[in-house]
């Protein structure tokens, strides 16, 4: 398969994959060529997430590729899981956004803290695309801060009765399941966090879109609003308890971001020293200009430097050895890196950059929400800093 | 069906070679591999064609190396691989192609399918000689290709129009573009691939009797020139495009 886009590999780095990694990588680059790339500047104009996709990404198995066979998913590893979310977000971070949420935060919920009956009946149907989830954490008032929560879940006689409203949630109004999390204890008690499956054509539950967003065009973020939501016993995650479980499921999702970040700056330097080699101006390339020169060794520089973090990292993490606090690192530094990636290539671009025929500005727009969601870049600073001394300074 | 697919191992075509040192190969440092874009074509129609029961092998003549092209098509679903191993692929097909004769003989297959051609060497040659080694009849570069009981109608595109043509199973079909849209490798089928037999021998290779004696890269493209701006530079750059490019 012959994709135009080569990818950024300043260091070989693809020599340090196994080659199902590298045909993992080589399946979603050209998908993402040949299926993603005609369609998401109209998708992204228009405000709306490129659903027709879906069944294709399913069929490919995109969808928490790093899950067991068993309940219909790839079984891939954490470095093949990442490389997915790398080239998807080459794309648009909307679609890796997408399936972040499915495979990262819906069916790692349900695969960590599910019965193996709620695994056999929901994983194989969020891994085909027959299903799609969201995951309802974050609320008006508490996005940093989960903890404080006031979303609640009281038990009645024949299950639960959840009441509360979440904000932020990417896929909500397009979801068929929510992965809702509630307090089922009282208001300060974080301890009584837990998960529950939620059918979003339940009564009293409604999602409503967000408007006005000038980021992640192309996808769905909504607010949903659960009003005296009765569910049955069976919609509790029986493992899941405390604010621990979810943060465990984010920890899952940052992960891929910081593969998925570093993706879409791989291909704003790809656009950019496509269009520096291209681009006369003075009678000469503008890549023959220092100013240009010294743009695109920053670039290359830093997504090199993220690459082989992700790396690292993945490799960690198939060990069983990653710590949350390292995903906070990468997630922190390569969005960062994203951003600043993104930013430099749409001025290389110069006029041309503003238009979204060049991916640079999407990108550029889109990363302002990757850099703010799951965990700001502010708390990944404020984490790794509890980490190193040993002091909490957000509490 | 039981159909063999012939593949092999090319250099990615948005790769820029750079020719060895030697001067009759290509230097492989940096240069990205895949399966040749045309045998993507043959594996996709054997894959549809396969039926119940029914089994796709797929078998390459090359190096170590072409053992990831093999995993390739397995991944997109085939059943099991052959590669057959030499030290460096020979320029001369008629030698390739008697090895693959060699091996697909008694395999009992329905259907030999081919890309039309190698995108590196551009050859042509090793699927239709190879179905003349078979005794088999040989319909190359097909578009379209229906299957009722053991007769086999495929549609060609010639000069101007389609072209139907008919043989009897089993036989060697070379594949073209527009046949079929090639799946990707799913990610599932990627690890089942790894689970998938391989059996690799050495190749029963002739002495080859022709040989490369140079590679040159095409000369660099001249820059552009602007003739000028608006209907004001149009009868300049006719008489250009007419005197200097002869293009009409």
């Amino acid at each position: 398969m012959a994709s135009a886009y080569e990818g950024v590999d300043f260091y070989d780095i693809s020599a340090q994959l196994s080659e199902e990694e590298r045909a993992v990588r080589d399946t979603v680059r050209a998908w993402v060529d040949e299926k993603l790339m005609p369609v998401i500047n109209e998708a992204y104009i228009e405000g709306r997430f490129p659903r027709q996709l879906v069944p294709e990404m399913a069929e490919l198995g995109f969808f928490g590729a790093n899950l067991p066979e068993e309940y219909g998913c790839a079984g891939l590893n954490n470095v093949a899981y990442g490389l997915i979310m790398q080239e998807l977000e080459r794309g648009d971070s909307g679609v890796r956004s997408f399936a972040s949420v499915q495979g990262a935060l819906v069916m790692y919920p349900i695969y960590a803290f599910g019965s193996e009956e709620q695994k056999k009946h929901w994983l194989p149907k969020l891994a085909s695309g027959e299903l799609i989830g969201c995951f309802g954490l974050t609320e008006p008032d508490y996005g940093s801060n989960p903890a404080g929560m006031i979303t609640t879940a009281k038990e009645t006689a024949s299950g639960w009765v959840l009441n509360g409203a979440k904000m932020w949630i990417t896929n909500g109004s397009t979801a068929d399941v929510a992965i809702v999390w509630a307090k089922t204890g009282a208001i300060d008690d974080t301890k009584s966090i837990r998960g529950f499956i939620v059918p979003t054509k339940t009564k009293g539950f409604s999602a409503r879109d967000q408007k006005g967003k000038l980021s992640l065009r192309a996808s769905d973020t909504s607010e949903l609003v659960l009003q005296n939501v009765e569910v049955g016993k069976d919609a509790l995650l029986p493992e899941s308890g405390g604010v621990k479980s979810p943060l465990m499921c984010l920890t899952q999702a940052r992960y891929g971001i910081a593969w998925g970040a570093l993706g879409a700056a791989m291909g704003c330097y790809a656009e950019a020293l496509a269009y520096a080699k291209q681009r006369v101006m003075f009678g000469k390339p503008i890549g023959g200009y220092q100013l240009q020169q010294a743009r695109l060794a920053e670039m290359l520089t830093e997504i090199t430097k993220g690459q082989l973090l992700v790396l690292h990292l993945g490799r960690l993490k198939d060990q069983g050895a990653m710590r949350p606090q390292q995903v906070s690192l990468a997630k922190r530094n390569n969005v960062n890196v994203a951003c600043e990636v993104a930013r430099e290539a749409r001025r290389l671009l110069g006029a041309n950059g503003i238009l979204v025929e060049y991916s640079a500005m999407r990108h550029m727009a889109n990363l302002e929400s990757v850099y703010t969601y799951e965990g700001t870049h502010d708390m990944h600073t404020l984490i790794l800093g509890e980490d190193v001394t040993g002091l909490a300074a957000f509490e | 069906m039981k159909i063999a697919v012939c593949i092999k191992r090319v250099p990615d075509t948005e790769t820029r070679v750079k020719i060895a040192g030697d001067g009759v190969s290509i230097d492989e440092a940096g240069v990205k591999f895949i399966l040749n874009p045309y045998d993507e074509f043959a594996v996709e129609e054997a894959l549809q064609r396969r039926g119940e029961p029914g089994e796709v092998v797929v078998v390459t003549l090359g190096t170590d190396a072409a053992a990831e092209t093999i995993r390739t098509a397995l991944a997109m679903g085939a059943d099991r691989g052959v590669l057959l191993k030499v030290d460096r692929i020979p320029a001369d097909a008629l030698a390739i192609a008697k090895a693959l004769a060699a091996e697909l003989k008694d395999g009992g297959y329905d259907l030999v399918l081919f890309g039309k051609i190698a995108v590196d060497d551009y050859n042509h040659s090793v699927g239709v000689m190879t179905a003349e080694l078979l005794g088999m009849p040989c319909i190359s570069a097909a578009v379209k290709l229906t299957v009722d009981g053991r007769r086999l109608t495929v549609e060609r595109e010639v000069e101007g129009g389609i072209e139907v043509d008919e043989c009897e199973l089993p036989a060697v079909i070379t594949c073209d573009k527009g046949l079929n849209t090639p799946r990707y490798p799913a990610l599932k089928g990627i690890m089942a691939a790894k689970k998938k037999p391989i059996e690799t021998k050495p190749a029963a290779l002739p002495a080859a009797r022709v040989t490369v004696r140079s590679l040159a890269l095409p000369p660099e493209r001249k820059e552009g020139r602007i003739v000028g701006e608006g209907a004001a530079a149009v009868p300049e750059l006719v008489r250009l495009l007419r005197q200097e490019a002869k293009a009409f």
